[in-house]
């Protein structure tokens, strides 16, 4: 594969707001820290609707705390963390000058602006149509968060939004790098965004059994690998990344994280909601995530695993990284950093991308915390309790991410 | 009882900085909700919608277009409220 002559795609800033801190810096720091975004939740809905699963990660700083109000008002919660991410990674990247029509924008979300679709419809059901807000229908759209991102940045090379669950966040990255390599753009402001933590959803997932039910120890649900997981916990936020060709990074002297080297996207075609136990899809993922980079499974020293405390899902995944790493697999460090975040959903793929960088750039793999008693079919190396160094020289990460549909995403990052 | 066109006035300066972020004194009876508010007919609507639910009346989609200033307003919820 001709990867010598392919642009090659940087990321130069970072914006975050999740269950661990309103910021990157905050967020990386209590992750290597080992600390927990999962609590009670403290809402009235959460008896009213004799809701099974009483906990969740909600994000640490309310947007209230971080925008205006007129744009709480106008952007559905799911924009309002993505708006809060967008304008971190733009200072960040240290708020370039860009061409407007080379200036593009991918957010991705799993489930959109389900707050939003929902309060207008009990709106509608108790006061009548005249009563719904005029800004229902770009609130819910999915896409909303794009284009409020697009609009703040003047981003007219064009916008974005992939949907495919929980690999959402992961797609933009991967639209996003082929956007700069297939000269569209120069800059592109990618990620993933999601505010699902509404009765709705949390029924909905409890239904189908996803979530911990860990009710009276929240800290202790998201176990990743650990023997005694019994489902996800739901979490919400955003991650957004500055990604732009190198060249034009270099030129304007930007900060360099890492190289978004490739990404490689698969679907199972096995069933809508439950992973192929082979993880043959995921394996392909990465395997065509190494071979477009022009990688080889030695490069890989740090995996950010989807892993998100099923007790099929984080085996399926472990199959997946064993058939397509085979013996290299062993000296890989992986991290399960939703046993912190809890599941982000449309976001975990960006939040998970933004941890890998992060990773190589300070060259420390963060925990997974709760794996008190790991599965004893876990035959891989899981980065416990203490964050893990990384070597020095040329290293390359990978992240993972899956999401119902049978959607695999894998992206590689390497080290500057 | 019927508010005042004073009354009115504050109340509307309310709505609109709830809507637009507009400081409540920036809301003056000669102001033109487009050209001097910068108030999109969107938000417009949700104005209207909530000027009706504070000062008790009806505005009828068809009159929201005579609305042009914010003193065309104050005085057709003055008269509205009868």
């Amino acid at each position: 594969m001709a990867t010598e002559n392919r642009t090659k795609v940087v990321v130069t800033g970072l914006g975050a707001t999740t269950p661990l801190g309103g910021d990157v810096p905050t967020t990386w720091q209590a992750a290597l820290e080992g600390r927990s975004g999962a609590r009670t939740l403290e809402h009235e809905w959460v008896a009213r609707y004799e809701i099974p699963v009483t906990f969740a990660a909600e994000v640490a700083v309310r947007p209230e705390d971080q925008l205006a109000k007129v744009e709480t008002r106008r952007l559905d919660p799911s924009g309002q963390y993505a708006l809060a991410a967008a304008r971190e990674a733009w200072k960040d990247a240290g708020s370039p000058e860009v061409d407007p029509l080379r200036l593009g924008a991918v957010v991705a979300s799993g489930i959109g602006g389900v707050w939003t679709l929902l309060n207008s419809y009990d709106v509608l059901k108790e006061k009548g149509p005249r009563r719904v807000f005029p800004l229902t229908v770009p609130m819910l759209m999915p896409n909303g968060p794009a284009a409020a991102i697009s609009l703040e940045l003047g981003a007219r090379a064009g916008t974005h939004t992939p949907v495919s669950a929980c690999a959402s966040g992961a797609e933009a990255m991967a639209y996003g790098m082929d956007m700069i390599r297939n000269g569209r753009a120069d800059i592109v402001v990618c990620g993933g965004t999601e505010a699902a933590i509404h009765p709705l959803p949390i029924a909905g997932f409890a239904a189908m059994q996803a979530l911990s039910t860990r009710n009276d120890d929240p800290a202790a649900a998201s176990r990743p690998y650990d023997a005694g997981r019994d489902g996800f916990v739901l979490g919400e936020g955003a991650g957004i990344v500055v990604i732009e060709s190198e060249e034009h990074a270099k030129a304007r002297g930007a900060r360099i994280y890492a190289e978004l080297v490739s990404a490689g996207l698969t679907s199972d075609a096995h069933h809508i909601a439950a992973p192929d136990p082979e993880g043959s899809g995921a394996s392909r993922a990465m395997l065509f995530a190494l071979e477009s980079g022009g990688l080889s499974p030695a490069d890989v020293v740090h995996l950010n695993a989807h892993a998100t405390s099923t007790p099929v899902g984080d085996l399926a995944e472990l199959n997946a990284i064993r058939g397509a790493l085979g013996k290299d697999a062993d000296h890989v460090a992986i991290s399960a950093t939703k046993s912190m975040t809890g599941h982000l959903l449309g976001a975990a793929g960006a939040l998970e991308g933004i941890f890998c960088v992060l990773a190589l750039h300070h060259r420390l793999a963060p925990p997974t915390i709760n794996l008190d008693d790991p599965d004893p079919a876990v035959d891989l190396d899981v980065v416990r309790k203490d964050p893990r160094p990384l070597p020095a020289g040329d290293i390359v990460a990978l992240n993972n991410s899956f999401g119902f549909g049978g959607h695999n995403v894998a992206v590689a990052f390497r080290s500057v | 009882m019927a508010l005042s066109e004073q009354e009115i006035l504050a109340g509307l300066a309310e709505i609109v900085n709830e809507e637009t972020g507009l400081a409540a004194d920036a809301v003056q009876p000669d102001k033109n909700f487009t050209d001097d508010l910068d108030i999109d007919s969107l938000s417009m609507m949700t104005i209207v919608v909530n000027a009706e639910e504070k000062f008790g009346v009806r505005i009828p989609d068809e009159d929201v277009k005579n609305l042009q200033t914010v003193g065309d307003a104050v005085s057709y919820i003055q008269s509205a409220q009868g």
